[in-house]
């Protein structure tokens, strides 16, 4: 029986995360794997989405109301094919995209939802972070259909192949519901890289002190081609828009190389972090969480040895 | 407008939470409980709804064993009109009351009340399973906003509400009709502290006690194998200076 993957893309091009959940998906077993790409004017990335190994199917349904993906037009577009087909899982990223989706849809089947699945044991039974990832709950579910919504940077990305398409099947859109209603996305522009894929992440917090101060990192992730993250403290001091904000109420990443710098390492902080490959302190407190977490550690101030960093990379 | 705001009695966010010797449960005995931080923005924006006069009502309910009593008189203090606590003995946590069993409750609830915009956190921060808004908002047919980080009223139009969403990337501005259901970020507000004689007035507010076992059976199908610590990363080194960091990062990282 195929599992069915909501997949995340903006109309243009498949979102990264999802091809971190097909990975996850062919993880189940034997199942055949069905990717849903909904949307407007998207049939490109149903194309593309053909290409992607694991995949053996992508079901392509169009209609100006899935344009945004809001949650009350998707859901019920969803709820249809589960009715046409014996899905045994219906998976998504735990992006803001398949947490605001997926609950909705899982509500209407009547089962509960898993979140942010770090490890798939078998088909019925999952690893997920609880407790500001404090502790790792094992769990098993007994219903005939399973939710997920997976924590992608623990899963690789699954790569394009030309051998074996998948074979694309356009679905009838279902009615539009109109209780909501977009009005518009404020993307915020940046020419580093991205900070959920980015290689090297340089993060910041409150000890930077201020939002001129807070440049330095930018130098520094310049030298380095890398993306900015910032703690809570910092984003509420305004130095850096909420955007660039890392852990709990941020962004999950897992990069090769995490730099935080005069930030103590708060749970809610080092949750988005936990799986970066390695982690740099640059702190004054040799006791500060971040430290006890970090493969190197500098115990200094920042602002001597920030523009010793900049200027010797 | 009548808003219905559910919080959850979660460990406080300042506890560090310690796994049981049987690796079955997180310890709750003697620590420090509190509001589920996210909820306690969602009970402040409709508080302040209400003392701009936009609410007329704010109703908070909690599902939770009777010691939950304290979290609903913290949210009398801070400025609910009146508090609902659904009694009962399964953990509200882990392997217990789930969000569905909970959005299910509250459905009824909502059909009781007839709210016309329910207020929530965005996620437990025991569970961290960020579902039940959403659930709910399924189940009574109600458009959701998720991670929402402003909230405005609209007084013309056949949409009421105006939401901003913090979403991948950036943000994203909605408008919704009412009936509602809006889950919350912290950059939504700061909440209040209640003060003492808020608390003393909070005493008299009613109170209403329902049992959970009236309204739902445990609907989840999620059998809670194990809790366990996660992996340990491996000690680490604190290096002299910057040259050392370079080259460490360079040779034996590789990752620069
Ligand atoms: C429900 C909830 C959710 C949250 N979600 C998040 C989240 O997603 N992300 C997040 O980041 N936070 C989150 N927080 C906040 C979190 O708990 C911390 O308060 C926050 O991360 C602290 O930020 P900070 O490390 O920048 O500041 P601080 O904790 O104040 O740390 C500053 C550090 O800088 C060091 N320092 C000072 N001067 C210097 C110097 N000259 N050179 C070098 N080091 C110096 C100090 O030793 C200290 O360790 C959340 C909180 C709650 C309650
Ligand atoms: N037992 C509960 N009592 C009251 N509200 C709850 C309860 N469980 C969840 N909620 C609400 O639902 C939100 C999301 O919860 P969750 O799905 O558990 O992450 C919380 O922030 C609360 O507003």
């Amino acid at each position: 029986m195929p599992v069915l993957i909501l997949a995340q893309h903006n109309n243009k091009a498949i979102h990264p995360a999802t091809l971190s959940t097909i990975t996850a998906a062919t993880r189940l077993g034997n199942n055949e794997i069905h990717v849903l790409i909904a949307g407007y004017k998207c049939e490109n990335v149903a194309r593309s989405a053909c290409l992607i190994t694991g995949v053996d199917k992508v079901l392509h349904a169009e209609a100006p109301h899935y344009e945004h993906f809001l949650a009350e037009e998707i859901t019920p577009l969803v709820i249809g094919l589960t009715e046409d087909e014996n899905y045994t899982h219906i998976i998504a990223p735990a992006t803001s995209f398949g947490k605001n989706i997926l609950p909705r849809i899982a509500a209407l089947l009547d089962i509960q939802q898993i979140s942010n699945v770090s490890e798939i044991i078998d088909e019925n039974t999952f690893v997920q972070p609880v407790y500001t990832g404090n502790a790792l709950a094992t769990v098993q579910s007994e219903s005939k259909v399973k939710a997920l919504t997976i924590r992608t940077t623990l899963f690789d990305k699954a790569p394009l192949s030309v051998e074996n398409p998948a074979s694309l099947e356009h679905v009838n859109h279902t009615p539009a519901v109109n209780i909501s209603r977009f009005i518009q996305r404020e993307i915020i522009e940046t020419e580093r890289p991205n900070l959920t894929t980015a290689k090297i992440v340089v993060a910041g917090g409150r000890a930077l002190g201020s939002k001129e101060n807070f440049k330095m990192l930018e130098t520094l992730a310049d030298k380095l081609g890398g993306a900015i993250g910032a703690t809570r403290a910092a984003v509420d001091a305004g130095y850096i828009p909420n955007d660039a904000q890392i852990g709990q109420t941020g962004k999950i990443i897992a990069p090769d190389l995490y730099i935080g710098i005069g930030l103590s390492g708060a749970v809610q902080h080092t949750s988005g972090l936990r799986d970066s490959k390695v982690i740099v302190a640059i702190n004054t407190d040799e006791k500060a969480p971040i430290c006890e977490m970090a493969d190197y550690t500098l115990n200094a101030d920042l602002f001597e040895v920030l523009p010793e960093l900049i200027e010797k990379l | 407008m009548k808003i219905l705001v559910p919080i959850k009695r979660v460990i406080d966010h300042t506890v560090k939470v310690r796994i049981n010797s049987e690796n079955s449960a997180i310890d709750t005995n003697n620590v420090k409980m509190a509001i589920n931080p996210f909820d306690a923005n969602a009970l402040e924006e409709a508080v302040r709804l209400k003392e701009s006069g936009k609410a007329s009502e704010v109703i908070t309910i909690t599902i939770g064993t009777e010691k939950a009593q304290e979290q609903l008189r913290t949210a009398l203090a801070m400025g609910a009109d009146r508090a609902i606590l659904i009694k009962s003995a399964l953990p509200v946590d882990l392997g217990g009351i789930q969000s569905l069993d909970v959005a299910k409750t509250f459905y009824r609830i909502a059909n009781r009340e007839n709210p016309d915009l329910i207020l929530m956190g965005k996620q437990s921060i025991d569970s961290d399973a960020g579902q039940t808004p959403q659930m709910l908002a399924a189940l009574l047919g109600w458009p959701q906003s998720t991670y929402t980080s402003s909230i405005t009223i609209l007084e013309d139009g056949d949409e009421q509400l105006e939401v901003a969403r913090e979403v991948d990337g950036g943000v994203e501005t909605l408008r919704l009709k009412i009936p509602a259901v809006i889950s919350v970020d912290l950059q939504l507000n700061k909440p209040r502290y209640a003060r003492l004689p808020d608390i003393m007035k909070a005493k008299n507010k009613p109170l209403e006690m329902l049992e959970f076992v009236d309204l739902l059976q445990g609907s989840s199908h999620i059998k809670l194998l194990k809790v366990s610590e996660p992996p340990p990363r491996a000690p680490g080194v604190t290096l002299p200076d910057v040259d050392t960091l370079i080259d460490k990062l360079r040779h034996e990282a590789k990752v620069i």
